[in-house]
């Protein structure tokens, strides 16, 4: 109950998570500030009109919708390819499994960068114009691999029995998918869902190798930077970000840690 | 009028690459019959059940079940069903809807579904236990519910899996009680898959005794375990003295193969075989007795009651001569 640790080392410790938490808070304080052309500490008064003007932006808006639709539809995408990727990996054995099980994951252990220039030159090589959909492409490559890796994880707990059951209960392929795979693989790919949305909503650097003349909203935040005018705009979008990606991440969290307690007690 | 097969198996084969998992089985399954698949691991004799329930699809030779080919007929058009050996219950469903799923998935209504459930979870005395979770149910009771839902279903041919083998010996002994009375009851044709010689004896009507993907023999209880037509049958249900030639014609007996039950070797004043006492073993109600005689081992069960010589001394033995087997080959 008492810890033996010395005040030292606590300190040390609370420095060390303030070190990483304030400048979020700081995010937070800019939003409400009254001035708007440089940071200025400590504010010199507070005020809610910023959330206003982002409201009446167009272009805070045009941002959003466009990272929302591509966060979507890479998430839907990564949804099904990931789940039948990971079906065909735990399920049956084939020739060159471990390599494709590898190459699924690779995007994500690849630098964003190295995904994005090979992205780019190979639109640019098969003539594909910068649009909504490169973007997708894009955020779908590592989108899939989050899907994936919940994915595999309950398959390999799914007993292969239980499918074989249902058949032998008369349920042909579909009519096992919805009823037993569907039931027991909901949570994890609901977890890998609200993760790979998350990952897609805030992407830099793969959108800015695919993207064309669009802004997602993290690419907007960066161009408003440099802009002298209108700076707690820019704040208050990155509240409404931290809220947007942060929510699925602590719900996938809760899912996935509910879904490993009951995950013995099939057995 | 003869009673009409269950299961028929013309020389049905089943490779997997090189392995001969199930090679040239000739089997009749008769209505009505607890039947056993009887053998030790890898024999095919899982294969074989697989094969019934399609799981399984032959490389070569056919299949039918109640005079109709299932060649590449799916599980699920099948009127089989299968215990599985770890059951296999549905985790996220509670017991009554394990029970029912096999109905739901025929498209009868939830109301007699459930009905129809709450029927067969009373027949295997699971009354009371649907609204729980597989998880929160012991290895027995869980067993009792694959059983109820292979049961809902009225199959043509049940298939149980090993069924007893997760099982403590108590329970075990006790289900293959129930096993055999609900069969009894039931008239459905029983095909069940052990590698436990005495739970096969003891519960089916017959048995087919397996051995790398091959059927040795195909008999009865009673007349397997006095008849075996090989040392392997013969080792393998209840425990044998298999005899070679050489010691047949020491004897002067024909000169084959033979199989000699420990039981059947008696302990004799005078008239009999000489052999040596090598040990003796205290089992209760017998001592089981280590023999040689003319180079051959041999393995004797006596009754506690007959007095025995010293260790390594001389023993007169004998046997009736129609409890020596004659077997086809080694």
């Amino acid at each position: 109950m008492h810890s033996k640790a010395p005040w030292s080392l606590k300190i040390a410790a609370g420095l060390g998570l303030a070190f990483l938490h304030l400048p979020i808070l700081l995010i937070f304080v800019y939003a409400f500030t009254t001035e708007e052309k440089s940071y200025q500490w400590p504010p010199p008064d507070f005020t809610l009109k910023w959330f206003g003007v982002a409201w009446e932006r167009s272009d805070v808006w045009e941002a959003l919708t466009l990272s929302v639709k591509v966060a979507s539809i890479s998430t839907l995408i990564a949804l099904v390819l990931g789940t039948l990727c990971a079906a065909a990996v735990s399920r049956t054995r084939f020739f060159g499994r471990e390599t494709i099980s590898l190459l699924v994951i690779l995007p994500i252990a690849l630098p964003g960068i190295i995904t994005g220039i090979a992205l780019r030159s190979a639109f640019n090589l098969a003539e594909i114009p910068f649009s909504f959909w490169t973007i997708v492409l894009g955020h779908a490559t590592f989108c899939i691999v989050v899907v994936y890796n919940n994915a595999v994880a309950r398959f390999r707990r799914l007993s292969g029995s239980l499918i074989e059951a249902s058949m032998d209960l008369g349920a042909n392929s579909f009519q096992t998918f919805r009823y037993v795979i569907l039931p027991n693989i909901a949570t994890a790919l609901l977890a890998g869902g609200m993760l790979a949305f998350a990952l897609s909503f805030d992407e830099v650097i793969v959108t800015t190798f695919t993207a064309g003349q669009q802004s997602t909203l993290p690419i907007w935040m960066l161009e408003e930077l440099v802009r002298p005018r209108q700076r707690p705009v820019t704040n208050v979008v990155a509240v409404m970000v931290v809220l947007m990606t942060l929510l699925p991440i602590i719900a996938a969290y809760y899912l996935t840690r509910d879904g490993e307690h009951s995950a013995g007690q099939g057995k | 009028m003869t009673t009409p097969t269950a299961v028929l198996f013309e020389q049905v084969s089943r490779h997997f690459d090189q392995v001969k998992a199930v090679d040239g089985v000739n089997l009749s399954i008769q209505e009505g019959e607890f039947f056993a698949m009887l053998g030790p691991s890898g024999s095919g004799k899982t294969t074989c059940l697989r094969l019934i329930a399609g799981f399984e699809q032959p490389s070569a030779g056919h299949i039918e079940i109640f005079g109709e080919r299932v060649e590449g007929v799916p599980p699920y058009r099948r009127q089989v069903n299968t215990v599985f050996q770890d059951y296999a219950l549905f985790p996220h469903l509670n017991i009554l809807d394990n029970v029912a799923y096999g109905l739901m998935i025929r498209g009868m209504d939830k109301k007699a579904r459930h009905q129809a459930a709450e029927n067969a979870l009373a027949l295997v005395e699971l009354k009371g236990f649907s609204r729980r979770k597989p998880a929160q149910l012991s290895g027995g009771q869980r067993q009792r519910v694959a059983l109820a839902r292979a049961l809902v279903n009225q199959p043509k041919v049940l298939l149980l899996d090993e069924p007893l083998g997760a099982l403590d010996l108590k329970l075990r002994e006790q289900m293959q009680e129930e096993l055999k009375a609900l069969q009894k009851q039931l008239g459905i044709t029983f095909v069940f898959v052990t590698h436990d010689q005495g739970e096969a004896l003891s519960m089916a009507d017959r048995i087919a005794v397996f051995n790398q993907g091959k059927i040795i023999q195909v008999d009865t209880p009673q007349a397997l375990y006095r008849h075996p037509n090989s040392p392997f049958v013969a080792n393998f249900v209840g425990s044998s003295n298999v005899l070679s030639p050489i010691f047949m014609q020491s004897l002067g007996l024909p000169v084959r193969w033979a199989s000699l039950r420990p039981e059947d070797i008696q302990v004799v004043q005078t008239g009999g075989y000489s052999a040596t006492l090598l040990s003796r073993s205290y089992m209760g109600s017998a001592n089981r007795v280590q023999l040689i005689l003319n180079d051959q081992p041999l393995q004797a069960l006596v009754p506690h009651h007959i007095p025995l010589p010293a260790d390594h001394s001389s023993v007169q033995i004998a046997w009736q001569p129609s409890n020596l087997h004659l077997m086809e080959s080694a």
